[in-house]
């Protein structure tokens, strides 16, 4: 049967029910009510840390509400990533905790130009969206070569190239052993574990403290069977992977993902409880007489399908802009927390200094809508107003399609917003894909209406060719 | 023992308490040594040495555990929809298509497998509707003339259906008179036998008049009328419900953005005579990288409550995912240099927004770029397949791979 979500009164119960307040909340039962929906931590319970005779509450608690994906952390420092942690299958029972982690491939048959090139690049790697940087998170350095002295070697180049944390990948335990002596101290993710070479691999994760990936290509039953047994040999941090198949065998993939997720949330199964890897690194070995752009496509869409099905963490080998664009931005959305209000406040915004005779812009209060124009803005430089129409948090096409934003709702917040006060003219700028409201606008605000650029990207130009209009 | 070093293995749960508390209590545990010391990392919190009980045996075999796929009951399958109809069926396309009567999520296919592929169909204008270079340079020779481009999305880009956008019926742009919409809707089902769906302008009052006439034109052909909003039946319910009731067409029910007008809106069209299998539900595509985690939130979440007894949104799901292309990532030239040519930004942007949506629930696609519409029927055809395909021995080297 699928888990019972946990009532507060469960928490309640453990708590010290003094209501001493020291959490920062009124009383146990509000913070008991913060601790299930996880927006307060058990840690701000002093008493329950500090009084002795609380210690076996603590300990239930502590089992009661650890998330049923094992957190997992990948590498030291402030670049170490947060891999799992996840409380719940669907984003929308709660929330996602830690982003999928992107690490891209290097490999000890690569020149120490390429293995330097391919290092920087995911160093500089930045895409900024929404006023947040998107960046890649570890680097897998693979052992093709056989030699572990070879493997040991670029290891070592990365590792004094990079601070990012790194993926030792290489199911030879000898190569993998040189590979620790260089970068062991680093808590790099041994890749992997699998019914051949688990008992090495397990000495070694614990012998240098590392997690450890188990690997079982589309075998559940000896991924199960692995965890099993590490655990009991020790190893406390692992990873799984599943085996990713891009071409024959998506189903497969598509399938095993499901159930491993579904068996650690929803079943509490202990053994299946840890981040998933996918790699789709494996879209290069479907037909490796295909052309590079087709390995680089397929890889590019596996790797978001993976990311919506709940992988946690992503080996991939493309590093073209247009394959890794798409699933850093895939990534920010899917972990956006979905409890955060779709809408910001509507009303007037002031960008720079505004005067009486500067622009007036319209946009709607759909967060994303309106933070993507404001960057807009800001980027522009120009002093101007923005107008935020409340349109139910929706985007300004789904608003003028489905009747949010109307001539009405801007007359609205024309005369609420002040705006007739801060300026002289009677212009109202909208967006390009509002055009069609034009004359309702004009008709119900008495103001003149000019259409504005389809995206807000073009405000910068707009603004030069179109402001100040040239009749008042 | 106390000339000898004492090295005990303590459990990395312990450190961890210990990290926490910076010390701990250890009962019932006698410790007889002559000399203990304890060593102080630096940067490190405490760590005791202590004596543990005897470590258990390490295991020498793989421990073997079954495995049982979580197979969950769902009360209600999704409503099955077919479009198009043939001779046989009073129309004169080659062949209908049906949609829905899911048993379970998504191809969880450990559970049961759809008995019906989600469907493609290609976007054809009416208009010179501004599109993106990386769609334009496919459409060039028939951008403007609808049946040219139906025909083209038929032959070239092995469309399975299309959506006839009649954009310039829009008050704004050229208010084409419903009878002559009506007529474009007529060239172009001769010229393609494919099942068909018609969109509007998204105003209320005039799409209402040219879905009408577009009904009657389409009279036996099963076509689906995309779409009937809430403002859509607040303006005349009774016409755009005969629209769809008495020409036997299919519709598709829009709503922006919210489950709950999804709910209200299909109750509304049921109530007021709508048979359920004429109903597929648009809860609205926003692009990748603007806003898709709502959309694919509130698809996926409809899917489930359907399947779970909630019969107002047990309807199979459209999603215009043509949307994709609203995002700056997928056609800015300026992003070219360090992203990639827009060429193929554009396409990877609406594939990987439609697989996104897939996961979440949806049967029918609206799309535009052939290079995305391919992708995105491979990989449906790929899970239609089923399980048991994978290759083990293709993948499990890949650490080693040479590529």
């Amino acid at each position: 049967m699928p888990r019972k979500e946990l009532s507060p009164i469960d928490v309640y119960n453990l708590l010290p029910r003094t209501n001493c307040k020291e959490c920062g909340e009124e009383n146990c039962m509000a913070f008991a009510a913060k601790l299930v929906t996880h927006e307060a931590k058990l840690e701000q319970c002093k008493p329950l840390l500090t009084d002795p005779k609380y210690k076996g509450n603590y300990q239930k608690l502590w089992d009661l509400l650890k998330p049923p994906v094992k957190e997992v952390v990948i590498g030291v420092g402030d670049r170490a990533v947060k891999v799992g942690g996840e409380y719940v299958m669907y984003r929308h029972e709660l929330t996602y905790y830690n982003p999928t982690a992107i690490a891209i491939d290097v490999s000890d048959d690569m020149s120490s130009e390429e293995v330097a090139k391919r290092v920087e690049y995911v160093e500089n790697f930045v895409y900024t969206y929404i006023g947040m940087d998107l960046k890649l998170n570890a680097i897998a350095v693979r052992g093709v070569s056989g030699d572990p002295k070879q493997f040991a070697d670029t290891v070592r180049r990365v590792a004094g190239r990079t601070s990012l944390p790194l993926i030792l990948c290489t199911l030879d335990p000898k190569c993998m052993e040189e590979a620790l002596k260089i970068a062991g101290d680093r808590r790099p993710l041994i890749y992997a574990a699998t019914k051949r070479n688990w008992r090495e691999m397990a000495e070694l994760a614990l012998k240098y403290k590392c997690p450890l990936a188990v690997f079982s290509p589309n075998d559940l039953k000896t991924l199960k069977s692995l965890s099993k047994t590490l655990l009991e040999y020790g190893v406390e941090d692992l990873l799984l992977d599943p085996g990713t198949f891009p071409g024959e065998g998506l189903a497969d993939t598509w399938n095993n993902f499901v159930m491993l997720r579904r068996l650690a949330c929803k079943e509490e199964d202990e053994l299946l409880g840890f981040p998933l890897i996918g790699v789709p690194l494996t879209a290069w070995l479907v037909n490796p007489a295909e052309p590079e752009t087709i390995k680089q496509w397929r890889e590019a869409y596996v790797a978001g399908m993976l990311i919506s099905l709940f992988a946690d963490l992503l080996i991939m080998h493309s590093i073209e802009g247009w394959v890794l664009l798409p699933n850093v931005i895939l990534r920010q959305n899917i972990y956006t927390d979905p409890r955060k209000p779709v809408a910001v406040e509507p009303g007037l915004r002031t960008f720079g200094s505004p005067d009486e005779m500067s622009p007036v812009l319209l946009t709607s209060n759909f967060a994303l809508t309106y933070y993507t124009v404001a960057a807009d803005i800001e980027a522009s430089k120009k002093d101007c107003y923005l107008l935020v129409a409340d349109t139910e948090g929706l985007a300004v096409e789904c608003d003028v399609a489905g009747r949010k934003l109307t001539a009405e709702g801007i007359a609205d917040v024309i005369k609420s917003s002040g705006v007739e006060q801060k300026v002289k003219h009677r212009k109202l700028i909208i967006p390009g894909r509002a055009a069609r409201l034009k004359g309702e606008i004009e008709d119900a605000t008495g103001w003149g209406v000019m259409v504005g650029p389809l995206d807000s990207s073009g405000i910068p130009k707009y603004l030069a060719d179109n402001w100040p209009p040239k009749e008042t | 023992m106390s000339e000898e070093k004492l090295s005990v293995n303590i459990g990395s749960k312990l450190v961890r308490y210990l990290e926490q508390y910076g010390e701990i209590e250890l009962e019932d545990v006698a410790i007889r040594l002559e000399h203990l010391e304890l060593q102080v990392l630096p940067g490190a919190p405490p760590k005791a040495v202590i004596a543990a009980p005897p470590a258990k045996p390490k295991p020498t075999k793989l421990i073997e555990v079954e495995f049982k796929p979580p197979v969950y009951e769902y009360v209600l399958p999704i409503q099955e929809v077919t479009i198009g109809a043939t001779r046989a069926d009073g129309g004169t396309r080659a062949y209908s298509l049906t949609i829905g009567g899911e048993k379970a999520p998504p191809f969880y296919l450990f559970e049961s497998k759809p008995p019906h592929k989600p469907i493609i169909a290609c976007d054809v204008f009416d208009w010179k509707v501004p599109l993106a270079k990386a769609v334009k340079q496919h459409v060039r020779e028939v951008y403007g003339d609808p049946v040219a481009w139906a025909k083209l999305a038929v032959e070239k880009f092995g469309a399975e259906a299309i959506t006839l956008h009649l954009v310039s019926v829009d008050p704004l742009i050229k208010d084409t008179p419903p009878k002559e919409a009506a007529k474009t809707v007529e060239d172009v089902l001769q010229a393609v036998d494919v099942p068909m769906i018609v969109g509007g302008c998204g105003d209320p009052k005039k799409d209402t008049e040219v879905f009408e006439k577009v009904a009657e034109v389409a009279e036996g052909e099963r076509i689906v009328i995309n779409s009937i909003t809430k403002e859509m039946l607040e303006y005349d319910t009774k016409r755009n419900v005969d629209t769809i009731v008495k020409h036997n067409h299919v519709t598709i029910a829009f709503t922006p953005m919210d489950m709950n007008l999804a709910r209200e809106l299909n109750r509304r069209l049921t109530s007021e005579g709508v048979p359920r299998s004429s109903i597929i539900m648009d809860t609205t595509t926003a692009a990748l990288g603007y806003g898709i985690e709502y959309a694919f939130t509130i698809m996926q979440r409809s899917r489930l409550a359907g399947l779970m007894g909630d019969e107002e949104l047990a309807f199979p799901i459209s999603s215009g995912t043509t949307n994709a292309w609203a995002a700056r990532e997928a056609w800015m030239k300026q992003l070219d240099a360090v992203w990639g040519p827009r060429e193929l930004r554009g396409p990877i942007w609406e594939t990987i927004t439609a697989l996104t949506l897939l996961i979440a629930g949806v049967d029918l696609f609206m799309m535009m770029h052939p290079a995305a519409m391919k992708t995105v029927k491979d990989v449906i055809d790929e899970l239609m397949q089923g399980m048991g395909r994978a290759k083990p021995e293709l993948i499990e080297n890949w650490a080693s791979a040479k590529l």
